[in-house]
């Protein structure tokens, strides 16, 4: 298979970028899209030209590093899947492809098509971390968890942080991702004790990052490769409505430098 | 900081006191609605029910206050709209193809501005009497203000009934977007009834819509007549 590939090409943050158009030829529709990239690179190279730079990590779909606005949609036309687990049949031989990176005030780009998502890293550190010494590991089934609480908060912890919601979003909002992220707790009895701490917390520091606000697009979840339900976002209303109500404290977020590592 | 403080100053926070002007403005828009159905109890009922809001002591608060539901929706949602467009200062060069969104959410911004348009010239209309001057003044054999006869003769020229009805099209599209999110903004969401809860939210925007589209309509088909 033969494509045209108009990418993002942006050498440094401070500098200003553009779309470049670039010819791949002898694609295999077996390829991944990065391995149709890596094509692409191996192409550049050849001819002393920098490679394109993008983010992946696992190539199986479980870490969250590819990035790719593909046509216009976070990780390409293919519900449930990450650009790593696009392959290149689902598009039409000679056809001509678009290929963004991230696009949002709280992930400025690095180069290219890699973005810096620590935004998402300082918002889950609101949440706060175990900072005593708690033993080993208790018994497993020690705290009875019923079974559909189990798998609505297994369903949350699917999230694998890839930012997707984040660029699928007219908006740039990361409420699916802090929704995600405080459901996964909310719906466990460990979660209960800084339910409602975590719950605003999360909500500030996802607001100090410079992300926008959900208008009900439900964009997010179309885009997400694991398909996390809005639910989780009303969920997430709502606890943030408890926590309010609830003698919840506001404005105790930590300075943003102090989360950092 | 004060919780009331805390929660306002969040995005969600922001979000609910949007959506619960919105709640308020929906009730001001039912109670508005079975006012105007008096229309069709004939010229005695709607003339008394409207000389009896018209004298009412409390009139000037009611539109105080109305003033003021509607400049704190308006103003919490341009602020919401702009802090969402500076979330993203560079765009997508190939735009965001829409998989899940609608018209209806995307355009939910245009569509509360022209409902907001709709309002000052529906009040230049029948409040102040300006847009059709000839049929604001007159009235009734008891000597009070001809509310019937207004609306009656001004809804007998087709451009204003057409006007009238292309807003109400327009709200719908507000209120049926509006609506519908609302269980999803207040977090009212349990799978049993969460679907129920939508369809009525839909079914309300629609009986909003049709009730008040049904008097320019009737008088229109010539059911309603002086
Ligand atoms: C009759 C007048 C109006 C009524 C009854 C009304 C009602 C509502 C309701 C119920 C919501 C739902 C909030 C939610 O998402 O949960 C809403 C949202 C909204 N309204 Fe209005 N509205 C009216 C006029 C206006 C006007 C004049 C504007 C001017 C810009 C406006 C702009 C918005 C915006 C931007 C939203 C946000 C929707 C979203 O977050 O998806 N509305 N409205
Ligand atoms: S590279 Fe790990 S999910 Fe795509």
């Amino acid at each position: 298979m033969n494509f045209t590939l108009v990418v993002w090409r942006q050498a440094r943050a401070e500098e200003t970028g553009r779309m470049v158009e670039y010819r791949v030829e002898d694609v295999s529709p077996d390829m991944s899209f990065l391995e149709m990239l890596d094509v692409l690179n191996e192409d550049l190279i050849v001819s002393g030209e920098e490679p394109v730079a993008f983010d992946h990590d696992c190539r199986e779909g479980i870490c969250g590093m590819c990035s790719l606005v593909i046509d216009g949609v976070p990780h390409g036309p293919e519900r449930a899947t990450t650009a790593c687990q696009l392959h290149m049949r689902h598009f039409k031989d000679g056809a001509t492809i678009t290929i963004e990176p991230w696009r949002a005030k709280a992930f400025p780009v690095i180069r290219d098509l890699v973005v810096d998502r620590r935004a998402l890293d300082r918002v889950v550190q609101a949440g706060g971390y175990v900072s005593i010494n708690t033993g080993s590991a208790p018994d497993a089934n020690s705290i009875p968890v019923a079974k559909h609480d189990a798998d609505v908060a297994f369903q949350a912890a699917e999230c694998i942080g890839c930012g997707a919601c984040v660029a699928a979003c007219p908006n740039a909002s990361a409420m699916l991702f802090v929704a995600a992220k405080t459901q996964h707790f909310a719906r466990l009895p460990q979660g209960q004790p800084e339910r409602t701490r975590r719950t605003i917390n999360l909500v500030e520091a996802m607001d100090r990052e410079g992300f926008g606000a959900c208008t009900n697009h439900y964009e997010c979840a179309a885009a997400c490769p694991k398909e996390i339900p809005v639910r989780f976002i009303s969920d997430l209303n709502r606890d943030f409505i408890k926590a309010a109500a609830h003698h919840g404290r506001f404005g105790t977020l930590p300075p943003q430098g102090d989360l950092e590592e | 900081m004060g919780r009331l403080d805390g929660l306002l100053n969040t995005s969600i926070g922001q979000k609910l006191a949007l959506a619960a002007s919105g709640v308020a403005l929906i009730g001001f828009l039912l109670v508005h609605l079975l006012g105007n159905l008096t229309l069709f109890q004939g010229p005695e009922v709607m003339n008394a029910y409207a000389h009896w809001m018209q004298t009412h002591p409390l009139l000037w608060a009611g539109r105080v206050g109305l003033v003021t539901l509607f400049g704190l929706h308006t103003t919490l949602a341009i602020r919401l709209a702009l802090e969402n467009h500076r979330a993203r200062p560079i765009r997508y060069a190939a735009g965001l193809r829409s998989q899940d969104s609608t018209f209806l959410s995307r355009y939910i911004v245009l569509t509360g501005l022209l409902v907001l348009a709709f309002l000052v010239y529906h009040l230049l209309h029948f409040t102040v009497g300006a847009v059709q001057p000839e049929h604001a003044r007159l009235l009734d054999e008891q000597g009070r203000h001809d509310v019937y006869g207004m609306v009656v003769r001004s809804f007998g020229e087709p451009a204003v009934a057409i006007s009238y009805l292309v807003a109400m099209t327009i709200l719908g599209l507000h209120l049926f977007h509006g609506l519908r999110s609302l269980s999803q903004t207040f977090g009212v969401n349990h799978e049993t009834y969460v679907g129920a809860i939508r369809w009525a939210a839909g079914g309300l925007a629609l009986a909003i819509v049709v009730g008040n589209a049904s008097i320019p309509l009737s008088v229109w088909l010539g059911w309603i007549s002086l």
